[in-house]
């Protein structure tokens, strides 16, 4: 039954993908945990459906180029949005994303129907990562390692900035600047995971592959390419038991991760539930 | 210990100072800080004093380039130092520190090499030496793996003391490193301050506990948003000027 399905095209490219895809999202997915921002997270991935919709209105045609632009405009539009409301000192940050980024996905969900795409709304909902072509993959790769390469060469000013953000300024860390690029970097990352996963799974995909390393380790370095690794190897293995019991295998992706995210809960030796309790 | 680097030494003679002249701190409107000078040399601890509000943290905050001065000059070895010196290290005080992030003991003193390694140069024999000398200084060799959080208070404490060393910083600016530790962890502290001074360590700490300054420190400056007064412990620390400084309406934090 495996074997059937590796020899299959359609199966081959969706492995393939899976693999970058999960792997570099799940290498990001380390800053989101040093972040703690896996809510604002949730709030831009749900922002990419209307942005994507806005995309196709303007062009009049759906190509990966002007679903992500379009998203990342959305992306951009909604975050910043919410820390221009939050200077007025009345409403909060996340209060306001809460408010902007529902009624972004309001719009996106109203306007998607409307639009003559061959597409339907659930594929960018839930994604179809059987339904990915080479173009994709080249996409997927490309990001991923855009990714990888900017953020193992700014590793250290990314680290100091998250994590003294003063001390970092003071050291000539321009702080506000990588403060921006994690947050570019985060869009695209969400991005790239459109076709696998779609944009409300895109979370999953970006947080818990770290979180579920943060439990098992203390090593900062670990939770960039452990969470690589398990985005990785995590998504390829839900690409291929998605196919056995026949359900998609964006969902798949995700469960096998929230799973693996439980398991680490339970039994990582240190920090699980079933540790010895430390003094 | 890190000693090539510190060939000044209290016991010298020839001093390194730090000169501190008329510097002002605003934040937004409030005066934080107004027309502060000082001048220190290393071998010294010196105490900041005064109530809440008078501006301890910030003139530590001012001397390591963490808040912009508004006005005035600080000079160290005669170099006017624009904005942050390699050689000043910065401790944070404990509620500042996001203590859950995944960090170990010895990634966090690794931070200290970091001036040095700029941005993409590998860690080299010497940085790894840097580091391991640095813990073995504050007894921390054991402790290298733990996570942060999972440390006492005076372990905190050792643990940016350390990431201090690493950097091989001259200057050492805490901001009240005793503050939550018991009786114990203040001596060990004490002590190591003392030791880091005498090797020719300049350490600015504020502190808010007067008993204890004739102990731990040689020099003590009171701030109340002005310097109040400068000078070795046994001269400013008298009943009048604790009075006075401490009677005085506090200024807003």
């Amino acid at each position: 039954m495996i074997t059937e399905l590796l020899t299959n095209p359609f199966y081959q490219r969706a492995l393939v993908t899976a693999g970058f895809i999960g792997f570099a999202n799940g290498f990001f997915s380390g800053f989101v945990v040093l972040r703690r921002n896996a809510l604002s997270v949730s709030a831009l991935s749900h922002t990419m459906l209307p942005g994507i919709a806005l995309g196709i209105f303007l062009t009049g045609s759906l190509s990966q180029w002007n679903a992500f632009f379009g998203a990342l405009f959305a992306a951009l539009l909604v975050g910043l949005g919410s820390v221009a409301v939050a200077r007025g000192n009345r409403v909060e940050q996340g209060t306001a994303l809460a408010v902007l980024y529902t009624a972004a996905f309001a719009t996106g969900i109203a306007l998607l129907p409307k639009l003559d795409t061959r597409q339907e709304l659930e594929h960018w909902l839930f994604g179809d990562i059987i339904a990915v072509g080479n173009a994709d993959i080249w996409i997927a790769f490309g990001i991923g390692a855009f990714i990888l390469l900017v953020t193992n060469l700014l590793m250290r000013p990314i680290l100091l900035t998250l994590f003294e953000p003063n001390v970092a300024a003071a050291q000539g860390v321009p702080v506000r600047f990588i403060q921006y690029l994690i947050f570019t970097l985060l869009v695209m990352a969400l991005v790239s995971s459109l076709q696998a996963v779609g944009c409300v799974l895109s979370v999953g995909l970006l947080v818990t592959p770290a979180a579920t390393v943060s439990l098992l380790t203390d090593r900062t370095s670990a939770l960039f390419w452990g969470g690589g690794l398990i985005g990785g190897i995590g998504s390829m293995l839900a690409v291929l038991v998605s196919g056995k019991f026949g359900i998609a295998p964006g969902p798949a992706i995700v469960i096998v991760l929230g799973l693996l995210f439980v398991l680490a809960y339970l039994f990582s030796p240190k920090y699980g539930l079933m540790a010895p309790k430390r003094g | 210990m890190i000693e090539a680097h510190h060939e000044c030494c209290a016991h010298h003679g020839h001093h390194h100072e730090l000169v501190i002249e008329n510097v002002s701190v605003n934040y937004r409107r409030v005066m934080a800080l107004a027309d502060v000078s000082i001048a220190t040399s290393c071998g010294n601890r010196v105490a900041l004093i005064g109530p809440n509000g008078a501006g301890k943290s910030t003139l530590l905050k001012a001397i390591a380039g963490l808040v912009p001065r508004t006005s005035g000059t600080i000079r160290w070895r005669g170099t006017a130092v624009k904005k942050w010196s390699r050689e000043f290290a910065y401790l944070p005080q404990r509620e500042e520190v996001d203590w859950s992030f995944p960090i170990t003991v010895r990634g966090l003193v690794e931070m200290g090499r970091y001036p040095q390694t700029g941005w993409w140069r590998a860690f080299s024999n010497a940085d790894s030496e840097a580091v391991d000398r640095a813990l073995e200084a504050l007894a921390l060799q054991d402790l290298q793996d733990r996570q942060i959080r999972e440390l006492s208070g005076g372990q905190q404490q050792r643990t940016f003391l350390a990431r201090a060393l690493a950097q091989e910083a001259h200057v050492l600016l805490l901001d009240e490193p005793f503050t939550g530790l018991d009786r114990n962890a203040s001596q060990l502290l004490g002590d190591l301050l003392a030791k880091l001074a005498h090797e020719g360590r300049l350490v600015i700490a504020s502190h808010h506990d007067l008993n204890t300054v004739p102990n731990l420190f040689d020099e003590a400056l009171v701030l109340a948003t002005r310097a109040l007064a400068f000078g070795p412990v046994s001269e400013i620390l008298t009943p009048e000027m604790i009075e006075r400084t401490f009677s005085e309406p506090s200024v807003q934090d």
